[in-house]
């Protein structure tokens, strides 16, 4: 053992001694106590956030830095250099040069870009003269809800309640033009690092393989073969041929709203120069060529002047609502970066922000990049992912992940140099080769050799852990600032090498140190935290939690449980629930449920109808669903507390009965007592429908808030100018007296409207902003869509009267259960039920929760059967039923489906223009269409008659007059062809049909008709 | 035999996993030696009503002697077809609360009113609303601020003036239209707490209610038991012991149910359990999962022997509920007989 060694044993055995101390008296079992804590610092969606000011605060400086110089050949002393760039607060133009400080919810309303001004401080050349300048602006660029930028930043739930603010609300996204924009997390494959794959195509193989001379002996052999041969034993054989797992998520970098935010600006930015080099190039010889006239400044080219703001305004604008980002560049062509915000609830928000789409393999059926890598382990949500085209592309982030932002590799370098890294040109390709020693590689770049890899990886993670111990050892002296706890350090044995990770976009999670066989935070630290003494940064910071991304997790030894730590254990994680995403938090017992079924859950979870934020009376969206009454479900998980679900929740209650009623309950349809539909639960109230438009006529022409509109009524009345055009003055041309065409704005719905409110306002284009907001409430009817919280969604089949039923809000099939296998929602039943009794709320948290045991005492500790099941009465005969019911509460969530929104039926209705035929879609009032497959069927009943009057009378039946000589079609008993009459006859055919002979005809080709009498 | 027989007539078992007998079977002829013809005398003599206890809000009485289709119609009847008045048009003329008008008009739908429907008419599409037909009431309450409130005061009660609309705030308003005075003065929302809507400063409600006569079948809020309470009916429990439990065995009998349910005495210095006040059970079979004391309990109903539990909303004592339900029962017989007979004379002609 050498001197290292011993000093880091000694390291250890102090951490005993202190451990000693405090040792744990009973299990850690408030260990779950750091997720809030993390939470609290890292907010949900504080990758989003993190990035983006990352971006804003460094990338931005960075960037206008590597370009900052435009010079021009046209004048050698002409310079443009930028000095300096920030961005500066978000606020909106009023009128030229005017600007307004401006808030999220303003924009929202009036359709604005929260946006704030990107200036720069540039020195420059004027003719002779140089000239600095100070808070240029050069473009706008949108701002991040809740980013360092951003007004609501570090405000307090009161200061946001004025700015029309929910604090709630994660913030993350963008707001362009009045639409809340997300830029979801890319993921793609890790830059600069080898990737060792086998070769799918051929084509370098067999290039190979054809370059390479015959064999003569032995068995003949593929080209491709040859190749692979050639490669494996004679070019690399000194590398182990173990192929990487492009699919392993250590090898996946997640890219953010900042990364692709500052590629975009690196862009625009170029663009911007090269066009003020241009202009310079252009302008500057005409200038000189001008006259000469040394006290005329004006005529000196001053670039400033060039300066157009709305090139790098407008890039990003169009970046964000388009979701395109095509950085031609960087032969970056994307398509769906940028997604609207769903507002449908609270829950679809959040969990857009925590959506991660995958570039690559979008239509193809390869299963390697859908399906969960191991490695995705607590960093990606197991349940969360979209059924069919996009399933196991489309992932989400778990509760702790953590992605990182770059950092910086100098002092990293500098450190490892002094922690005995010998630097690669100074070694010999032998002393390379020697099996002790390891290669380091930074960021995939190689940078030197060590000697004793084990002392190298395990001094730098001390150093990473805390800072008190380097002291200590005064090693301080070496590091500059300590390492950033998110540098990743891991060794790679096979290919005997070091790799050290700071690059930003890899994923990680933070876990409780192991020492000794003990967790290092104890209960003391748990307290500690609870009192409000320790944030999640100090356990960092004192070296008890660390971060570990995935590559590193590999050479960790990570318990689950306490339980589980032996010799080897070096890290325990923080809580098991965390594994899960924000939407399959929600539901409770989900590790007794058939894993399909909570993945369905995730996917419905975000269609319920609740609350959408404190701010939702204030919210003019196209659609909004709003619950009437609302309610926290019974049986809670932590996931629920932390997310704080319990205050925008999206569900009720629900008294269900497990059995059999009427036949209107199969299938998954669920049966609804009256009286509980007449008392309100469920009864929800929508808003929607926005308009805008540009002219307006005086505020008396647009509807009031509080009335009835019905179908067709009209909720503005203006009219538009026909003439547009103001005469050029001293043309002569007469101002045209204007003219004003009606241009109504009506309210077309299946049902009648409140009026719940109307804005006016302006938007950025200084044009009139008229906004209505109309009301609907929805009382729950048969054909609503229901859903528990475990995947189970059905229909509302019947409406029961109260005295034929059971005494419960709602009946369920139990044939819902075999085969859906939803044991959860069973114990959602029992839990929900003892929380009734008692008026506690239970908890139904992933891999912990309440005991089902308990659940069940307290069922019977209050006189009911332990089982749930009770002895019922039929409310139709008054008798007992002969099997014992399973009911109590179970957390219901009202779906936005329903079918009011979807009844459609038409008897003769709108047309198309160019067919005749009946229009297409409901919207359009269309007719359903008896397809081919139908129509098949009419054919092979032989109902011939049914088929004309369904394929031509009542479609697109026409009257034409057919000339029996020539066989063309005439006109009004006319043949123009024959010149007569007298073969003329009229029949029916499809508008269709006779669109195909003029068409034909007008390519020279004569379809004639032949008529034979139909009765002969 | 006998006794098995009369087990089957009389009782629904409750077994572990399932109830038996759960249906009649006193129909003439179901059993051989038993005539099960209906006859009024022997109804008379077995019929009875206990009551249990009788208040303005609740009343319990057991009925026995009377087959589940009967008992069962009075509880359908109470609950969707005794009258009952309910708030049923609102005449909005200025809403600036937060509460959108239609969620306003439904909670004030749900608020039991505390009058007799019997004073009152029917109330047909298009009638004017009158003192006859209907009860008008009124509520006008704007929210201001407390001036007098302490500086430092976070709470909205003290803060501002009318925060909270409760049913207090409504105001009967008598009809000048017709010499027809207000049948009853004590006309009033039946509680003086129930929360309408919470209102802030500069916001205001002032509508017009008119309560009219309704029935449960129309909507719950008519229902005189079913708004916020509940009407239960269920059959009289009955525990029988096979044979003596004792000692230790005895308290954990008396544990297996509700209070009340099992006594325990002493017989000959033996702590013995027995049967107290079997009406009190919940039919938790906990019982059934002692595997020693399931094999000395039988659990049973008694199938005619009904416990009414009424519940009113307060709108209607619960006793006159069930006098009414009794009458529109009779009512329907009357209208099935006068039904009957007549197309047994068309049959003639």
């Amino acid at each position: 053992m050498d001197e290292d060694e011993k000093w880091m044993d000694c390291a250890d055995s102090e951490w005993t001694k202190e451990k000693n101390l405090t040792a744990p008296v009973n299990k850690l079992e408030d260990k779950w106590k750091l997720v809030p804590a993390f939470l609290k610092v890292k907010g949900l969606v504080k990758q989003h956030i993190d990035s983006y000011n990352y971006f804003i605060n460094c990338e931005i400086k960075k960037i206008v830095n590597a370009n900052n110089k435009v010079t021009t050949d046209a004048d050698t002393v002409f310079y443009l250099k930028y000095l300096n760039v920030y961005v500066g607060n978000p606020d909106i133009e009023e009128s030229f040069n005017v600007t307004k400080p401006t808030y999220p919810h303003e924009c929202r309303l009036r359709d604005l870009t929260y946006s704030a001004p990107i200036v720069v401080d540039i020195e420059y050349t004027r003719g002779a003269q140089r000239i600095r300048r100070q808070k240029l602006p050069i473009g706008r660029v949108p701002v991040m809800l809740r980013s360092s930028i951003c007004v609501l930043n570090g405000k307090s739930p009161v200061e946001l309640a004025k700015y029309n603010e929910c604090p709630i609300d994660p913030g993350g996204y963008f707001i362009v033009k009045g639409v809340e924009k997300v830029i979801l997390i890319q993921e793609q494959l890790s830059k600069n690092r080898m990737i060792l794959e086998v070769d799918n195509k051929g084509n370098a193989l067999s290039y190979i393989g054809s370059r390479v001379r015959q064999r003569k002996w032995g068995a003949k052999k593929l080209p491709v073969d040859e190749a692979r041969d050639l490669l494996a034993n004679v070019v690399l054989s000194h590398i182990p041929s173990i192929l990487d797992d492009k699919d392993y998520y250590g090898n996946k970098r997640l890219e953010l709203a900042g990364q692709l935010l500052a590629l975009l600006f690196e862009d625009l930015f170029k663009k911007f120069n090269s066009e003020l080099k241009s202009i310079a190039e252009k302008n500057i010889p005409k200038q000189r060529a001008g006259p000469v006239n040394m006290n005329l400044r004006f005529l000196e080219f001053d670039i400033v002047k060039y300066m157009r703001q709305d090139q790098i305004t407008n890039g990003f604008n169009l970046a964000l609502t388009t979701g395109n980002w095509s950085i031609k560049r960087y032969k970056m062509d994307r398509a769906g970066v940028t997604q609207v915000l769903s507002r449908l609830s609270y829950l679809s928000a959040l969990g857009m922000m925590t959506r991660i789409s995958s570039q690559f393999e979008k239509t193809r059926k390869v299963s390697g990049p859908r399906s969960l890598q191991p490695s995705q382990w607590g960093m990606l949500c197991p349940s969360d992912t979209p059924e069919g085209e996009a399933c196991g592309l489309v992932k989400n982030l778990a509760l702790m992940t953590h992605i990182t932002t770059d950092s910086d590799d100098k002092i990293i370098i500098n450190l490892l140099f002094n922690l005995g890294v010998e630097d690669i040109n100074l070694l010999s390709g032998e002393e390379l080769s020697l099996p002790h020693i390891y290669i380091v590689y930074v960021n995939g770049y190689v940078l030197g050799a060590a000697r004793n890899y084990k002392k190298l990886i395990r001094t730098f993670r001390l150093l990473r852990r805390d800072i008190k111990t380097a002291q200590v050892k005064r090693i301080l002296y070496l590091i500059a600032n300590y390492i950033n706890e998110f540098v990743s350090i891991y060794p790679n044995h096979t290919y005997r090498q070091i790799n050290i990770a700071l690059d930003g976009g890899r994923v990680c999670r933070p876990y409780i140190i192991v020492k000794s066989e003990k967790p290092l935070v104890t209960i003391k630290h748990i307290e500690e935290l609870s009192q409000g003494i320790r944030s999640f940064d100090d356990f960092i910071r004192n070296g008890l939690i660390e971060y570990l991304d995935v590559n590193e997790e590999n050479d960790c030894n990570i318990a689950l449980y306490e339980s589980d730590i032996n010799s080897k254990t070096t890290h325990l994680d923080i809580e098991p629930f965390t594994i899960l995403g924000v939407c399959a938090g929600l539901i409770p017992f989900p590790h007794h449920n058939q894993s399909p079924r909570n993945t369905y859950q995730c996917a419905m979870g975000k269609q319920a109808i609740g609350t959408i934020g404190y701010n939702q009376r204030n919210r003019i969206d196209t659609v909004l669903y709003q619950l009437v009454y609302p309610q926290v479900p019974l049986v809670k998980t932590k996931t629920i507390d932390l997310i704080e679900f319990d205050k925008l929740p999206a569900g009720q209650n629900a008294i269900i009965a497990v059995m059999s009623y009427s036949g209107y309950d199969i299938e998954d349809a669920v049966i609804l007592n009256k009286a509980s539909v007449d008392r309100g639960p469920q009864a929800d109230a929508q808003t929607g429908k926005t308009i805008w438009k540009h002219k307006v006529l005086d505020a008396d022409g647009i509807c009031m808030p509080g009335e009835k509109v019905e179908s067709k009524q009209i909720l503005i009345n203006k009219s538009i100018p026909s003439v547009t055009s103001t005469p050029i003055a001293g043309t002569g041309q007469k101002l045209l007296q204007p003219e004003y065409i009606d241009m109504p704005m009506t309210y077309r719905g299946p049902t009648d409207a409140y009026v719940e409110n109307v804005m006016i306002s302006s938007n950025n284009d200084e044009a009139f902003l008229i906004k209505t907001l109309l009301r609907s409430s929805r009382r729950p009817e048969i054909g609503d869509k229901f859903s528990s919280r475990h995947g189970q969604k059905g229909v509302c089949g019947l409406i029961v009267n109260q005295e034929d039923m059971p005494f419960t809000d709602q009946i369920m099939n139990p044939h819902g259960f075999p085969s859906r296998m939803t044991v959860g929602k069973l114990m959602e039943v029992i839990g929900g039920k003892a929380s009734l009794l008692d008026g506690k709320f239970r908890y139904g948290t992933a891999f912990d929760g309440d005991k089902l045991e308990d659940l069940c005492q307290t069922l019977i500790d209050y006189n009911y059967s332990y089982a749930g099941k009770d002895y019922l009465t039929s409310g139709i005969t008054g008798e007992g039923l002969s099997a014992y019911i399973f009911f109590g509460p179970v957390y219901y969530q009202r779906l936005k489906h329903m079918v009011l929104d979807k009844m459609h039926a038409r008897a003769k209705g709108p047309r198309a223009v160019l067919t005749r035929q009946p229009t297409e879609g409901r919207s359009r009032d269309g007719g359903l269409r008896l397809g081919e497959m139908e129509r098949d069927c009419l054919i092979a009943y032989g109902t011939s008659m049914l088929l004309v009057e369904r394929l031509m009378i009542s479609s697109d039946a026409f009257e034409v007059d057919v000339c029996n000589n020539c066989g063309l079609l005439a006109y009004s008993k006319w043949c123009h062809y024959c010149h007569s009459s007298c073969h003329v006859s009229s029949l029916q055919i499809p508008y269709a049909c006779k669109l195909l002979f003029q068409e034909l005809q007008s390519m020279n080709i004569i379809p004639r008709l032949s008529l034979t009498q139909y009765i002969q | 035999m006998a006794t098995q027989t009369a087990q089957l007539r009389t009782r629904v078992q409750l077994e572990e996993y399932q109830v038996k007998n759960t249906h009649t079977v006193d129909f003439p002829g179901a059993f051989h030696g038993y005539d099960d013809a209906w006859s009024l005398n022997s109804f008379r003599k077995n019929f009875k009503i206990e009551i249990i206890k009788v208040d303005n809000e609740e009343m319990e009485f057991d009925m026995i002697g009377i087959d589940a289709s009967i008992a069962n119609a009075y509880r359908r009847i109470m609950l969707s077809e005794v009258p009952a008045m309910a708030i049923e048009k609102v005449v909005i003329h200025n809403n600036t609360s937060i509460i959108q008008d239609e969620v306003l008009a439904h909670r004030l739908g749900l608020i039991p009113i505390a009058a007799d429907p019997k004073l009152f008419d029917n109330f047909n599409p298009g009638d004017t609303p009158t003192n006859k037909n209907s009860i008008t009431f009124t509520l006008q309450i704007k929210c201001i601020r407390n001036r007098s409130a302490h500086s430092d005061a976070t709470d909205p009660e003290e803060l501002y003036i009318n925060s909270k609309v409760t049913t207090k705030d409504l105001k009967l308003k008598y009809n000048e239209d017709q010499d027809n005075a207000i049948p009853n003065k004590d006309i009033r929302p039946v509680h003086e707490d129930i929360l309408i809507a919470k209102l802030r400063p500069g916001q205001e409600i002032d509508l017009e209610m008119i309560c009219v006569k309704g029935t449960g079948a129309d909507h719950a809020k008519f229902s005189p038991v079913g708004n916020n309470l509940y009407l239960l009916v269920w059959l009289m429990p009955e525990i029988i012991l096979k044979q003596a439990v004792t000692g230790k065995r005895a308290k954990r009998l008396a544990k297996c149910f509700p209070e009340g349910v099992i006594g325990i005495k002493e017989i000959k210095g033996i702590k013995t359990a027995y049967i107290d006040k079997p009406r009190l059970d919940t039919c938790s079979r906990q019982v059934l999962r002692d595997p020693e004391l399931k094999e000395h309990v039988i659990l049973n109903k008694i199938r005619d022997h009904f416990i009414f539990c009424i519940e009113s909303t307060g709108s209607i004592p619960p006793a006159d509920i069930f006098r009414e339900s009794v009458k529109i029962l009779r009512q329907k017989c009357h209208k099935f007989l006068e039904e009957v007979n007549r197309n047994a004379i068309s049959d003639d002609t």
